[in-house]
């Protein structure tokens, strides 16, 4: 397998939505390269022709009846958000001022 | 008379429903004894005395009444603060749920209330579950009862702790890949990771979603049975919730093990097992098989395999379950974000604690393009190979058994610097979780230095009742009693 760099630290912070300082990215460097090395040792093994695991227990697709039940009152499922109107959870503006894409 | 807070919930629910005892001074008994010793402890992350007390009471009037009550009636329980209440908060021992109140009550926790428990509060974990001593709490410490210096295990590490030290009676945390069982050994209790699908997961915040588990944590063997009557079954609104008949798990306890089979994986008893665990584990061997059990070597080959691959599959799914708190719907918001952009970012790398940002940037770097074969789709293959080795164990044995942990409680900080050391402290649980198999932790004694050691039966999916049969038969049998530690 391959091998941590800071910048693919940086990459992958970026996709995680994480901002990491430069002390922060040296010891994930270090960790995850440690952490990853380990685990190169799935490469020992033939894997060729298994079949991958994406279930604990063989499920089929689970059908219901396609019926109308009572949901979560509004004001219970706008009672945790930071900010909200009478209707809707409420952000920070998308795009911002100076015209640039957020 | 030896107080309340000192008896089984079994003990409890007969005394509350037979009338000898009201709910009430049950609930007073377990209360005190929060206040005598949880601030040693740290068990607790809230409790609930007033509602407690309320719950009680209701329970007291529908006896007056002359109404039935439930499996639990009376009997009080706490829950990890990731199972969902409407009642008080539903923080994971994180900052970006904190003071978080939950719009419903999880599946388990409505069973909880339907059948009479009264529940004294929520206790502490590791944040979100990921960790395996609750020294990833952003709430607070917790100790183990019987060694304050030392660590109670994780990520039930307050469930295992409040069991432990008698302030609750019966608490219920949950099993990703071992978080059940290991913190269960550290403590001196018994703890149960049903098979996956047993138990809803609607309501309990999800970490590893096809790893994930509810369960108990207990003083013994019956106590489980009786909190699984309670918690199991089918539910609409988890369809991975398994569609199997009503099950009584006490049905089996109390039978003969005479001819069962129990397989010791000659892969668990290796040099990294600690010399006293070992000769704990191998006495409990013995207690069984002087009950008529047979004794027989299996093999799991592919055991030295399971940390890599859970390390991938569990922190992939967290990097997927965890994006939902982005500071819109629920939990902590950044204040000082232009934009929303800004507000996700700051909002995850201020409300996540180091262990999770870890595994979210593991989890997200096995997923990414390019890495996906090699890791994901690696390690889901080879999660294949692990359940074909119990597929096949299981053909020779009905039971396998192995220690839980490779060692007792360690101090404090001892691990928290080196994060795949603190993961290899799961090496003997997190097979289960991949194969979706039931595992139960037992006390088998106490190191020389006084520590609780614990040992893991593991049986085929969906056979806790014989689980539970041979568990209850070790425990009967078995010259073991740690009692309540001093505080």
């Amino acid at each position: 397998m391959s091998t941590i760099s800071r910048s693919d630290v940086a990459y992958v912070a970026g996709l995680a939505q994480l901002d990491m300082d430069e002390a922060a990215t040296e010891r994930l460097v270090a960790e995850m390269n440690s952490i990853l090395d380990y685990m190169a040792k799935l490469n020992e093994l033939d894997t060729e022709s298994v079949e991958p695991m994406m279930h604990a227990m063989a499920l089929t697709n689970v059908f219901r009846e396609d019926e109308v039940t009572p949901s979560l009152p509004r004001e219970l499922a706008l009672r945790g958000a930071p900010t909200h109107d009478d209707e809707y959870f409420t952000v920070p503006k998308i795009l911002d001022a100076e015209g640039g894409g957020a | 008379m030896s107080n309340w807070f000192e008896k089984s919930a079994f003990e409890i629910r007969e005394a509350v429903a037979g009338g000898t005892v009201t709910a009430r001074e049950v609930a007073t008994s377990f209360l005190d004894r929060i206040d005598a010793v949880d601030e040693k402890v740290g068990a607790y992350t809230q409790v609930w005395h007033d509602e407690a007390l309320a719950q009680a009471d209701a329970v007291d009037a529908k006896i007056a009444a002359g109404k039935l009550v439930g499996a639990l009636a009376g009997v009080p329980i706490s829950l990890k603060e990731l199972i969902c209440t409407q009642s008080g908060e539903t923080t994971c021992s994180s900052k970006i749920l904190a003071g978080f109140q939950s719009p419903y009550d999880a599946t388990v926790t409505q069973k909880l209330l339907a059948d009479d428990a009264v529940v004294l509060g929520k206790v502490n974990m590791d944040e979100f579950a990921m960790g395996s001593s609750t020294e990833n709490s952003a709430v607070q410490k917790t100790s183990n009862p019987w060694d304050l210096s030392r660590v109670p295990g994780g990520s039930s590490g307050g469930s295992a702790a409040s069991v432990a030290s008698a302030t609750s009676a019966i608490s219920f945390g949950s099993d990703t890949g071992g978080s059940i069982r290991q913190p269960a050994a550290f403590c001196g209790c018994v703890g149960l990771k049903p098979t996956y699908g047993r138990v809803s997961r609607y309501g309990l915040v999800a970490f590893a979603s096809s790893l994930d588990q509810i369960g108990p944590l207990t003083r013994d063997v019956r106590d489980a049975a009786l909190a699984m009557n309670v918690i199991s079954g089918k539910d609409p609104r988890d369809a991975t919730s398994a569609d199997l008949p009503a099950e009584d798990f006490t049905k089996k306890l109390g039978d003969s093990i005479a001819g069962l089979k129990i397989g010791l994986p000659k892969e668990y008893f290796v040099d990294a097992l600690g010399s006293e665990v070992r000769a704990l584990v191998e006495k409990a061997t013995k207690v069984l098989e002087d009950q008529g059990a047979e004794i027989v070597e299996v093999s799991l080959p592919h055991t030295e395999y399971a940390v890599s691959v859970y390390y991938i599959v569990a922190p992939a799914e967290a990097s997927a379950n965890l994006a939902r708190f982005d500071g819109v719907r629920y939990g902590f918001r950044h204040p000082d974000a232009k934009n929303v952009s800004e507000m996700y970012v700051k909002t995850k790398s201020e409300g996540f604690g180091e262990e999770v940002q870890r595994r979210i940037m593991l989890g997200t770097y096995v997923l990414s393009s390019g890495y996906y074969d090699a890791y994901y789709l690696k390690a889901q293959k080879v999660r294949t190979l692990i359940t074909q080795d119990f597929d096949e164990a299981f053909k020779a044995c009905d039971i396998i058994l192995t220690p839980t942990t490779p060692s007792t409680a360690f101090t404090m900080g001892e691990k928290s610097n080196d994060p795949l050391e603190m993961y290899l402290n799961d090496i003997f649980t997190i097979s289960a979780n991949l194969a979706g198999i039931p595992g139960i932790s037992l006390p088998c004694g106490t190191s020389a230095s006084g520590l609780p050691v614990g040992f893991q039966l593991l049986s085929k999916a969906f056979d806790e009742a014989t689980l539970l049969q041979t568990a209850h038969c070790y425990e009967q049998h078995a010259d073991v009693n740690l009692g309540i530690p001093n505080l």
